[in-house]
């Protein structure tokens, strides 16, 4: 912790960044903070709360925080690849940015609690991963973690939905998505839905209906999961920031899955991997197309 | 909700088709101008190429009320815009495993290949495509989403 703070005062004091994107202690558990003023590089802390993925406040469609000026963003190993996804769409170009990696030991699925990391508390997709250092960062701080706890039940979850018909697995999705109330939560925590105008918001013609109505909330879900298709970067953002709780890690997971089963693309941290959904090979499977 | 006809012949499914103008509208062209008999519940939207076909068209499609759709167009080589077909490969690749996922059964979207010349296939593509739909019946979940509207 005391590196990140020494880090982060020295590239604000030497004006390499204007702004340090990082964590810090708030009212209720951690939250981000903008850090501007080298003096108060003490804030910032990196701990296994520090969920949220920082990334999505270097996105251009807020202009207000671009307006700060050249930023640092403090990144594990997830958050990187949301930082290489917004410079491989060109939304970001490698240069504007410092990035400081944080080595990860997995985070706690609710930010706000201050239970220990546990089988029982850590986020679904830390178990099994493979990207606790980031490789994209400029600056790599902390000490290296021991693996993160728990299982994962997503690819079970998944499964288990496979295996059902086409009837229970359409009630299943109804059932949760019947929730929904379009507060569009899951768009604006998201790094990598970067539209200056969403297709969700289009009147004329209107794709996706506004309302919170099964027809729309449908179309919207379907809409999100496809464009995040090769784009996600499986932060968990979408699902934490969900006052539904509807599981769209599940849609994302099965996304990620289609994608590297059929393309041979894992969302990674390096930039120069061109997105799968706009390149092809002239031999991709199509044994679905008559 | 049953047309006049429905009411006197059963279930008919309405199915939208989206396909490419180069190959598989000219296709369905040399279909009808061969005299080909071929099932009438196809109702074709032709667009420049299927790299121009968004997957929303298609919900879209049975939010309107659709019970099947198919989509068609230029074989992979073939594409009149070089690569359009190509790239349509890939987003329907994903499309159709997702449809799955949320609950869609397969039947109810057929993509293909049908070229200029293949008005033969066409007609075996439309054929094939409203008996699965026939199989299936009404889209009544989807259209169940809307309650009581149209």
């Amino acid at each position: 912790m005391r590196e990140l703070q020494e880090l982060a005062r020295k590239l604000l004091a030497d004006g390499t960044v204007k702004v340090v994107i990082g964590w810090e202690e708030g009212p209720h558990g951690v939250r981000p903070a903008f850090v501007v003023d080298p003096d108060r590089a003490d804030r910032l802390v990196f701990d296994e709360r520090c969920t949220h993925n920082l990334a999505s406040y270097l996105s251009p469609r807020r202009p207000h925080l671009t307006r700060l000026g050249k930023p640092a963003v403090v990144v594990k190993g997830c958050d990187a690849r949301a930082v290489a996804g917004l410079i491989r769409e060109s939304q970001l170009k490698r240069e504007e940015i410092v990035v400081i990696g944080v080595r990860c030991g997995g985070v706690l699925a609710d930010p706000s609690t201050a239970e220990p990391l546990s089988a029982e508390t850590v986020a679904d997709r830390c178990a099994g991963c493979q990207a606790r250092e980031p490789h994209l960062a400029d600056h790599l701080v902390g000490e290296a973690h021991p693996e993160p706890p728990g299982k994962g039940g997503r690819d079970a979850r998944i499964g288990e939905l496979e295996a059902m018909t086409a009837q229970e697995r359409w009630g299943f999705w109804q059932a949760e998505l019947a929730r929904c109330v379009r507060c569009n939560a899951c768009r604006e925590v998201c790094p990598m839905c970067f539209c200056e105008r969403c297709v969700a918001d289009k009147t004329q013609p209107q794709w996706i209906e506004s309302s919170p109505h099964a027809r729309g909330n449908l179309a919207w879900h379907v809409a999100r999961a496809l464009h995040q298709a090769g784009r996600c970067v499986d932060c968990g953002e979408c699902e934490r920031a969900c006052p539904a709780d509807i599981p769209l890690g599940l849609l994302n997971r099965k996304m990620a899955r289609v994608v590297e089963q059929r393309f041979g693309y894992r969302a990674g941290d390096d930039p120069a991997a061109p997105a799968p959904i706009g390149v092809f090979k002239l031999d991709d499977a199509q044994e679905f197309i008559l | 909700m049953a047309t006049p006809a429905e009411k006197i012949t059963g279930f008919e499914p309405r199915i939208t088709a989206f396909v490419c103008n180069w190959c598989t509208y000219t296709g369905a062209d040399l279909a009808g101008t061969s005299r080909l008999q071929m099932s009438p519940n196809v109702r074709i939207i032709r667009l420049p190429c299927t790299g121009r076909i968004d997957p929303l068209f298609i919900l879209k499609a049975f939010e309107r009320g659709a019970d099947g759709v198919i989509v068609s167009g230029c074989h992979p080589a073939d594409c009149h815009y070089t690569s359009g077909n190509y790239h349509a490969r890939r987003r329907f690749a994903v499309l159709k495993e997702l449809l799955e996922f949320v609950g869609v059964e397969s039947g109810r979207v057929t993509f293909s290949w049908v070229s200029a010349s293949e008005g033969q296939k066409w007609r075996e593509v439309v054929n094939g495509a409203t008996e699965r739909v026939r199989e299936l019946g009404p889209f009544d979940a989807y259209r169940a989403l809307a309650g009581s509207r149209p």
